[in-house]
């Protein structure tokens, strides 16, 4: 995990869930690479084609509610979303996303400082996200130790494996 | 028992304390719970891959781990069926011997509530966000996302933030054609789908005391609704009653102190309180159901089915209401029952008859309608009556069919008269 994540922000309403943005009929798709195609398709259906890379996701309150589907997040992580930023979360999603190792930040206030495209800029550690077009910021509490280590580290898989390992006594694999 | 800085713990809290190994835990502390219990459906699938990435090779305790299939049974799309070919496969490899497969299966959550597999005191942990129904047996059960459920498979345990509790106390008698279904509606109306997201809620008082397990299961159930991390019912008489011959392991009944400590306390008063409904597009869109009846909304699909209202109970219910009366013309009513053991009871009390004889279809025990990736899907103008729990945009398909979710009465009185109506124009 980068402790400065920067990159162009798409914009999404509140309670988006997490039928919006992977579908119910998609559920048996198990290829990420064939996930990120449907990402969205409900909530911002230009998202799944438009989106580059390191962009990052900003929305309202509530985002991810719904299922557990870890499609989501997963689908978010191939097509390579830099963050995730939204005013809050729900639960499921926030700790599939935390577990994959994809940036995400509970920042109250935070959707209304954002257009659409705006350039964005994220410090983890500080807590701080700023709109580098406007100049407008808002603060968080940085993330627990815990969770920034399980970012840091790369997920829990990782996190997971080195503590089998060193269980073990092996030497890294 | 302990204190937490003066005062008492809260159900969930002392729960959390157990699983941790903890004298006593405090809302915000992180924590490693132990698992007493691991449920797995076809999002189970996907735990495979992270587990062997993990370099797990061995399944921490086979006999706490719970494989059941439900959303697509038997397969429907070849997707499905790999799914549920990797679970086969990972099940035989690992000794995983509690898989409810093709022909004893149900939806998960029916399955861990009728086999006993969740008891009080247990942390359970489900790939599934309805798994917090089966806190209704004084547990705390809780949904989590199939790479976490890797790591539990791997080390029995997982982190959890101590959620503080709010407490949701009920008193009042529900009337007649008034249901724990209306009563989980009317909360969801005052809590909204955010009002205890990373919370747990305790819901109590005489009402709650006075419900029956399943009754108890469907408040529970749709406590997800909420954001909650968990929904909880102080285990009692009830519980060790309905849990006493099937519970797969030692019950720690653990009760909640009196002095604890709640975020919020909720109370509700049911007495006169009418049926209810939630409206599209959110299950916090609620009111009360004899005003939607008035507006004459008609439905082209009724849903009696879910884990929130597909138990043997809902059943008769429905099935008593049917009776005597045809589906109208123009509504496909599905009735799907929660699990294969609901379906033969129902084959044993003559419930099948009644409902396809009056013209619904009948399906085997699955998720069915419920989710929009299996059968039952609406065209984007349709409008589905539900006894499940979600109506948000794209749940049973397009993003415009409309969902509106009742008890299990309501869903059979609007299958008759093909609109939206109040079961107790049937006398109930
Ligand atoms: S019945 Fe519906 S809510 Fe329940 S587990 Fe199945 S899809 Fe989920």
């Amino acid at each position: 995990m980068k402790d400065i994540i920067e990159g162009r922000v798409w914009v999404l309403g509140e309670d988006v869930d997490t039928d919006q943005i992977i579908g119910g009929k998609y559920l048996t798709i198990i290829d990420p690479e064939e996930l990120k195609k449907h990402v969205f398709e409900i909530a911002l259906p230009e998202f799944a084609k438009g989106a580059k890379r390191g962009d990052i996701v900003v929305a309202g309150i509530n985002f991810g509610s719904g299922s557990s589907r870890e499609h989501a997040p997963q689908a978010l992580r191939a097509i390579g979303t830099g963050a995730v930023v939204a005013d809050s979360f729900a639960r499921i999603f926030y700790r599939n996303s935390i577990n994959l190792g994809l940036p995400t930040v509970e920042a109250a206030g935070v959707r209304a400082i954002f257009e659409m495209g705006d350039p964005a800029r994220i410090e983890m550690r500080a807590g701080r996200i700023t709109n580098l077009r406007t100049g407008a910021s808002v603060t968080f509490p940085p993330l627990p130790h815990h969770l920034l280590e399980l970012l840091e580290v790369g997920g829990l898989v990782e996190k997971v494996r080195l503590e089998l390992e060193a269980r073990r006594g092996g030497a890294p694999a | 028992m302990s204190t937490n800085g003066g005062h008492g713990g809260t159900l969930a809290e002392k729960v959390l304390a157990r699983a941790s190994r903890l004298d006593s835990v405090v809302p915000g502390q992180i924590i490693e719970g132990h698992v007493d219990l691991a449920m797995m459906h076809e999002q189970g699938a996907q735990t495979v891959g992270p587990f062997h990435d993990m370099g797990a090779t061995s399944v921490w305790d086979p006999d706490r781990v719970v494989i059941a299939i439900d959303h697509w049974v038997p397969a429907s799309t070849e997707g499905a069926a790999v799914l549920h070919r990797i679970l086969r496969k990972f099940a035989a490899e690992q000794n995983l011997t509690h898989f409810y497969d093709v022909g004893n299966h149900g939806i998960c959550h029916q399955i861990l509530a009728e086999n006993g597999w969740v008891v009080p005191g247990d942390l359970a942990v489900g790939t599934d966000s309805h798994t917090n129904m089966l806190g209704a047996s004084g547990a705390v059960a809780a949904g989590i996302g199939p790479t976490e459920m890797a790591a539990v498979l791997a080390l029995g345990r997982l982190w959890l933030k101590v959620p503080p509790t709010i407490r949701i106390n009920v008193k009042g008698n529900l009337g007649p054609g008034v249901t724990a279904k209306d009563l989980v509606l009317r909360i969801l109306g005052d809590v909204k789908t955010t009002g205890a997201t990373y919370k747990a809620v305790e819901y109590g008082g005489p009402t709650i005391e006075g419900l029956s397990m399943p009754e108890r299961f469907t408040i529970c159930n749709m406590t997800t609704e909420m954001g909650a991390k968990c929904g909880m019912v102080a285990p009692d008489q009830k519980t060790y009653d309905y849990l006493e011959k099937i519970a797969k392991h030692a019950m720690h009944p653990i009760q909640a102190d009196k002095d604890a400590k709640y975020e919020r306390v909720i109370d509700i008063d049911v007495d006169g309180m009418p049926p209810m409904i939630a409206c599209p597009y959110s299950p916090d869109n609620v009111r009360p159901l004899t005003e939607v009846v008035h507006e004459h909304v008609k439905v082209d699909q009724a849903f009696l089915g879910s884990c929130t209202n597909a138990r043997i109970e809902d059943l008769r219910e429905g099935a008593a209401l049917m009776r005597g009366h045809k589906v109208h013309a123009g509504v496909r009513f599905i009735v799907s029952p929660a699990s294969t053991a609901i379906y033969n009871q129902c084959l044993k009390e003559g419930l099948i008859d009644v409902f396809t004889e009056a013209g619904a279809v009948f399906t085997n025990s699955s998720c069915s309608a419920c989710f929009g990736g299996n059968m039952g899907i609406l065209a984007p103008d349709e409008v589905c009556i539900s006894s499940s729990n979600r109506n948000f945009p794209g749940r049973m398909g397009p993003k415009e069919a409309r969902i509106y979710l009742v008890s299990p009465a309501a869903v059979v009185a609007s299958a008759i008269k093909g609109e939206i109506s109040d079961p107790r124009e049937f006398g109930l």
